[in-house]
């Protein structure tokens, strides 16, 4: 026994700096924890009972705000009646990262499998179609909305990056010249500032008669946006590809684009994956940025449903919990898929 | 010349032509849809009164003062954000970094801990809950918390000890509020807070990859050589991790400045906010935002410049 908690022993008590750290810990720790378990859990109101909560003043959690405003955080303004709808979209993007992060998918099929399910949701969130009734994209919102502009922005982001990524190498340099000012300026501007463009110049570059709804508009932005620092990514890996690979296609007498198609590309992506993967969180992440330009996903509509309601308002930080939870699990979900697109299939 | 070379100048031609022509058509579109709203256009609008006023100015501006004040103003609240925060993040992105690193099981799973909440959260709603805890849990500013002699902190923003008109003044409660000494508003300390978080958990993971990918060999040869563990991190280990991290550690920074432009959504005035205010008043999109761009664009240069220098200052061992 002794000899097994030996080394744990003397990291935790070898010598003053490390008792010092230990003690100071577990004093912290002492201190923080009892009270912190109080307001969330013995002291907590889990009803939907804003009198109760009320009546708590802080000195517990009021859960109960996640069960009254679950549905308007999670689906935005959708109308209630509706409500498969967006929980489908929703579900069948997780599942197809659920799929992948977990399943035996990889290779080609795991990118099929992730950029098929923006796709569906589009028309099963629009409707106007098969006795669907049309909802139009201002009320589009929530969770939903969130894992569409991820996946469907990843989606258009990639195919772009790459073409990008190859015009970059180029024998042709006003090309490569117009594509390096491409990256650059995508680069080096935040994404407000790309979402105001969408919001406020895309309008008047379109011909009359022509109007593209706000979030194509901002999908447009994101893709463009996203496509630039996907394009680094694919570059850095085609640079990563030795020449020797190709000499050994062509000689096996692989025509050009065959060996970008079966040899090049696919040793690219792969290498790339966990980058790949660190954009898609990135992008997740970044897609509460479109608050500012009045689309409400999941942080949007966390606004929207407080905003206006002074009886539930108080609780915000238990619902911003919530929401926080979410997006936590959504990026650990993201960074596992990096782990499975390497995989053969 | 070449029938290759010729083509490949006939290709590059034809997407001169491609791209000209686009850009014409999209200014021709852009100019009769401005037209038709009746807005005019140009930079002339810079030199005209702003029409409003800031929260909160590094540089005194009234409403009277010009547009190109205003944008100055602007970008001079996104330095004073973005600077200190830059310090600040870096300082406690390395601490972090250590910690993560550190052979205490309690202090590495703590740096653990704050690595992945805080990189898997979106900044904007980490703001967003700074800005809610600094100005609804807080008490009123005539129930300061006094955090240390002469600093306080209240739902008017923290209180600190510093210049002013009367010489060197210490913060005091009076009355209904606090007197004295200067203020930072509830605004700036979230965006300060949550931004120093954010980027330090992302410096934190840098210095810890950079650090755990070094060959083994390397700190098993200075421990054979009789070095201690410490000596061992700080002579051996650090020294080449400070190199490979240098250029993303960077290009966190950077990212801090583009994410202070997130100071819009909680009321902050920073550049952004201030052509965003500017944009809805004029109209004049294009001018506004191409402001912001250009000012961006310049910055990343201007850091990419500055990172530049230092990776050959690093890479010539200036670093030890």
């Amino acid at each position: 026994m002794g000899t097994v908690l030996a080394p744990i022993r003397r990291r935790l008590f070898g010598d003053a700096l490390s008792t010092a750290l230990t003690l100071l810990v577990v004093a912290a720790a002492l201190v923080a924890l009892p009270p912190l378990l109080r307001w969330a859990v013995l002291n907590a109101v889990f009803r939907p009972d804003a009198a109760a909560c009320t009546a708590l003043d802080h000195a517990g959690a009021c859960w109960g705000v996640v069960a009254e405003k679950a549905r308007f955080i999670l689906l935005g303004r959708y109308p209630g009646d509706e409500s498969w709808r967006p929980i489908a979209a929703a579900g069948l993007i997780v599942a197809s990262w659920l799929a992948v992060a977990f399943g035996r998918i990889g290779g080609r099929a795991a990118l099929v499998a992730l950029a098929l399910p923006p796709v569906v949701a589009v028309p099963l969130l629009g409707g106007g179609f098969a006795g669907l009734a049309p909802v139009p994209t201002e009320l589009w919102g929530g969770l939903p909305l969130t894992l569409l502009l991820t996946a469907g922005g990843m989606a258009g982001a990639l195919p772009l990056g790459i073409a990008v990524a190859y015009g970059r190498r180029s024998k042709l340099p006003v090309l490569r010249g117009l594509l390096t000012a491409y990256v650059e300026l995508a680069r080096g501007i935040p994404l407000i500032a790309a979402l105001f463009v969408a919001s406020f110049l895309l309008p008047l570059f379109f011909p009359d008669g022509v109007a593209l709804d706000m979030l194509w508009r901002v999908l447009i932005a994101i893709v463009l946006f996203a496509a630039a620092y996907l394009s680094e990514i694919i570059r850095g890996g085609l640079q990563a590809i030795r020449p020797g690979q190709l000499d050994a296609a062509a000689a096996l007498g692989l025509s050009p684009w065959q060996t970008q198609r079966w040899i090049v590309l696919p040793q690219v992506l792969r290498a790339a994956a966990p980058s790949l993967a660190n954009s898609a969180i990135a992008l997740f992440k970044d897609t509460s940025l479109v608050t500012v330009v009045s689309l409400y996903e999941l942080t949007g509509s966390l606004g929207l449903a407080l905003a206006g309601d002074g009886e539930w308002r108080p609780f915000y930080l238990e619902a911003w919990l919530f929401i926080a939870a979410i997006y936590w699990l959504g990026c650990a979900l993201l960074a596992r898929i990096s782990a499975a697109i390497p995989r053969q299939p | 010349m070449h029938a290759k070379q010729l083509s490949r100048i006939a290709v590059q031609a034809l997407i001169v032509l491609a791209v000209a022509g686009l850009l014409a058509l999209l200014a021709t579109t852009t100019a009769s849809h401005l037209a038709q709203r009746g807005i005019r256009s140009g930079f002339d609008f810079l030199l005209e009164p702003a029409g409003f006023t800031l929260g909160e100015s590094a540089i005194p501006l009234d409403a009277g003062d010009s547009t190109l004040l205003a944008f100055a103003a602007g970008l001079a609240n996104t330095l004073r954000l973005a600077l200190p925060g830059a310090a600040l993040a870096l300082g406690l992105g390395v601490l972090v970094g250590f910690g993560r690193l550190a052979e205490h099981p309690l202090v590495r799973g703590l740096a653990r801990a704050f690595v992945n909440a805080f990189r898997n959260i979106p900044l904007l709603l980490q703001l967003l809950a700074w800005y809610f805890i600094l100005t609804d849990l807080l008490p009123a500013s005539d129930a300061a918390l006094r955090l240390a002699p002469g600093v306080f902190l209240s739902k008017s923003g923290l209180a600190l000890p510093w210049w002013g008109e009367a010489g060197f003044e210490i913060p005091e409660p009076a009355g209904f509020g606090i007197d004295g000494g200067a203020r930072l508003t509830p605004e700036y300390l979230a965006m300060l807070i949550g931004l120093v978080i954010y980027t330090a958990a992302y410096i934190a993971e840098i210095l810890r990859a950079a650090v755990e990918a070094l060959p083994p060999g390397q700190r098993l040869a200075a421990l054979a050589m009789g070095m201690t563990p410490r000596q061992t991190f700080r002579l051996v280990l650090l020294p080449q991790a400070w190199r490979a991290a240098l250029p993303p550690v960077t290009s966190q920074l950077l990212n801090l400045f583009k994410n202070a432009s997130l100071a819009v959504a909680i009321g902050y005035p920073d550049l952004v906010s201030v052509a965003g205010t500017s944009l809805n008043q004029t109209g004049r999109a294009i001018e506004c935002l191409s402001i912001v761009i250009a000012v961006y664009l310049l910055l990343s240069l201007a850091g990419a410049a500055v990172s530049h220098r230092l990776e050959r200052h690093v890479l010539r061992g200036g670093v030890a």
